[in-house]
């Protein structure tokens, strides 16, 4: 077991070394692909705009240096902290993270936090009354959604709660034609309700799963056994030893599913035209907006690697035998 | 006073065979045995012969696709499901054979309190129980806060001793609890178990160990690939064993490195 230091340390040239891997290859391939930035910038002026003046955009922006030097010079800029400049939405690449971002959070949050407390709630109860009629019940919701795409599940509820129904709006993060910052507190519940609800099903579905199996393999253990010899009842069993042994991979799932949850939300956010990032990874896609698209690639890289580390420091600070680097010694006889 | 009485025990696996045809693999075969209170009655067996089998038959703890047949009575009741349900870390306790059966991320004092609570006890009694427990069974009260993994081998036997007397029972099935020790702890567990006899609890001592068990035992059981053989008094076991009478009980006595190694002999003469 390394201490702390070394761990933290090892961690963030490893989070380095994974950042400018990333950047290399986002670089590669946005070089590589049939999208050419400066049609993608003119758009339907792409007409009027002679040989000469395409030059002066290329030489404007550096596309006319080889492309070492304009990896180099981006990867300069990046550190430097300047991010570039976004054509989809005509605005810094880094604003247009930060507010994207923002609403992506409130989204991608409840759907985390509803997948940990009902997925870890829906698993224990099934893997400590396994074949149970909760647990048939558990494993059929959790085995059908997680083999059903988000982008389905979206389509569904829409066209159920908001199309059918009418109870849900059918887009966006607020009512047309109110500026984002005048939509009350409970038009903005109304308008997160089913995107959330997409998302959530899912990773709800996961980690009840994940959770179950755990479950089961506890109550094979010894101490369960010996719950039992003490007379313990089974919800005993589930909440002292189950919930307590079960947390730690479930909370490691968790942090370690941030990749799928912002892919995710790519999806749900598409279908429900919910102005977050995940929307704006597809505009920028779309519009071959490349500094955005690179951008949101290093920042989802982060994401989901700070996630990872969080799992692996949690799984350290919560299990007693790896906190304690004298435990090996301890437990000899 | 009978406090545990076995009836012709067998225990079977069911085990699938092929398709559809379940056959039955006898680990335990009709075993008659009592217990009386204040009694050491120690069960002695090689690893396999279903000693901790016998102990998780009368806590009925037994995996799903074992078959039990006979009968166990506990203090002239039917000891069935309902009553192990009901007596189960109240009136009997077990001491497991391993420190695995401690929950690794829950502290001592914790799992004490749990065994209090499970035996019926208030949260207050619970809690109120547990420090004196501990020092009853020579623990610093200190362990409490830690983990099972700080714990010597020794002091995991003494806290599943605690933990197996802290709902006052009347029964100890103590399963291999000398194993693993060296003999100055295996001493200091014997000696309380030994104690809870004198105080008028009955306790079952499963080991491996005859000679070790000896001292502290009233009655010997001597179990073999899930048969009972015999059951002999502690005291015939001295000299040359003619006071035993089963010649297996014999032949186990004067096998023993200390009583000359007459297996060969003792085997042809029987
Ligand atoms: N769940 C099980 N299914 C099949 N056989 C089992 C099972 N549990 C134990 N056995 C067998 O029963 C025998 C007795 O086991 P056990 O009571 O643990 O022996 P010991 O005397 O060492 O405590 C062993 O041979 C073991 O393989
Ligand atoms: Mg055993």
């Amino acid at each position: 077991m390394q201490p702390w230091p070394r761990f933290i340390a090892f961690r963030i040239v490893r989070l380095a070394l994974v950042l400018i891997a990333v950047a290399l290859v986002a670089f590669a391939l946005a070089k590589m692909s049939p999208v050419d930035p400066i049609n993608a910038y003119l758009g339907p002026d792409i007409a009027k705009v002679g040989p000469e003046q395409r030059a002066l955009i290329a030489a404007e922006w550096g596309l006319d240096q080889p492309v070492g030097v304009q990896f180099t010079k981006w990867l300069g800029n990046l550190l430097a902290g300047d991010l570039g400049w976004s054509v989809t939405y005509n605005a810094p690449v880094a604003e247009v993270i930060g507010t994207r971002f923002r609403t992506s959070l409130v989204l991608m949050g409840l759907a985390w936090i509803f997948s940990g407390l009902f997925g870890f709630a829906l698993g224990i109860a099934a893997g400590a009354w396994q074949g149970g009629w909760a647990d048939r019940l558990i494993r059929v919701y959790a085995y059908v959604l997680a083999s059903t795409p988000t982008f389905w599940i979206a389509i569904l509820l829409l066209m159920v709660f908001s199309v059918s129904l009418g109870w849900t709006p059918v887009c966006c993060a607020g009512p047309v034609g109110v500026l984002p910052e005048d939509v009350t507190l409970v038009e903005r519940i109304r308008h997160l309700i089913l995107p959330l609800a997409a998302l959530s099903i899912l990773g709800i579905a996961q980690i009840a799963l994940h959770t179950r199996a755990k479950m089961i393999e506890i109550m094979r253990s010894d101490y369960v056994l010996y719950a039992q010899a003490q007379g313990a009842s089974r919800l005993d069993i589930a909440l002292r030893h189950g919930a307590r042994n079960a947390a730690l991979p479930a909370i490691t799932v968790l942090f370690a599913s941030l990749g799928e949850l912002f892919g995710g939300s790519v999806l749900a956010e598409q279908v429900f035209a919910y102005p977050g990032l995940g929307r704006a990874t597809i505009e920028a896609g779309i519009r071959g907006d490349v500094p955005l698209l690179l951008a949101i690639t290093l920042f989802t890289t982060l994401f989901v690697s700070t996630g990872n580390t969080i799992a692996d420091a949690l799984y350290r600070l919560v299990d007693p035998r790896m906190a304690d680097p004298d435990a090996v010694q301890g437990a000899a006889p | 006073m009978t406090l545990l009485e076995i009836d012709s025990l067998s225990l079977h696996f069911r085990r699938y065979d092929r398709l559809f045809r379940h056959v039955e693999v006898e680990a335990l075969g009709a075993i008659s045995l009592a217990l009386e209170a204040g009694e050491v009655l120690a069960v002695v067996g090689a690893s396999g012969s279903g000693k901790s089998l016998l102990a998780h038959a009368i806590l009925g703890i037994l995996p799903k696709n074992a078959v039990l047949r006979g009968s166990l009575w506990f203090d002239g009741r039917p000891l069935d499901g309902t009553a192990q349900a009901a007596l189960c870390g109240r009136r009997i306790g077990l001491v497991p054979q391993s420190v695995s059966y401690l929950d690794p991320l829950a502290r001592n004092g914790d799992q004490l309190r749990w065994a209090a609570l499970r035996a019926g006890r208030s949260q207050r009694d619970a809690t109120r129980l547990a420090q004196p427990a501990l020092q009853a069974m020579g623990l610093d009260p200190a362990i409490a806060r830690d983990f099972p993994h700080s714990l010597s081998g020794g002091m995991a036997r003494r806290l599943a001793m605690a933990i197996a007397t802290i709902g006052e029972a009347d029964l100890i099935l103590a399963d291999e609890p000398t194993n693993g020790l060296d003999p100055d702890n295996a001493a200091r567990v014997l000696d309380r178990l030994a104690g809870f006899a004198r105080r008028g609890k009955g306790v079952m001592l499963i080991t491996h160990d005859l000679v070790g068990a000896l001292p502290y035992a009233d009655r010997v059981a001597i179990l073999d690939g899930g048969r009972l053989i015999d059951v002999e008094p502690a005291s015939a076991f001295s000299g040359r064993g003619d006071g035993l009478r089963s010649a297996y009980a014999r032949a186990l006595w004067r096998a023993l490195p200390q009583n000359d190694f007459s297996l060969p002999e003792a085997l042809h003469h029987a």
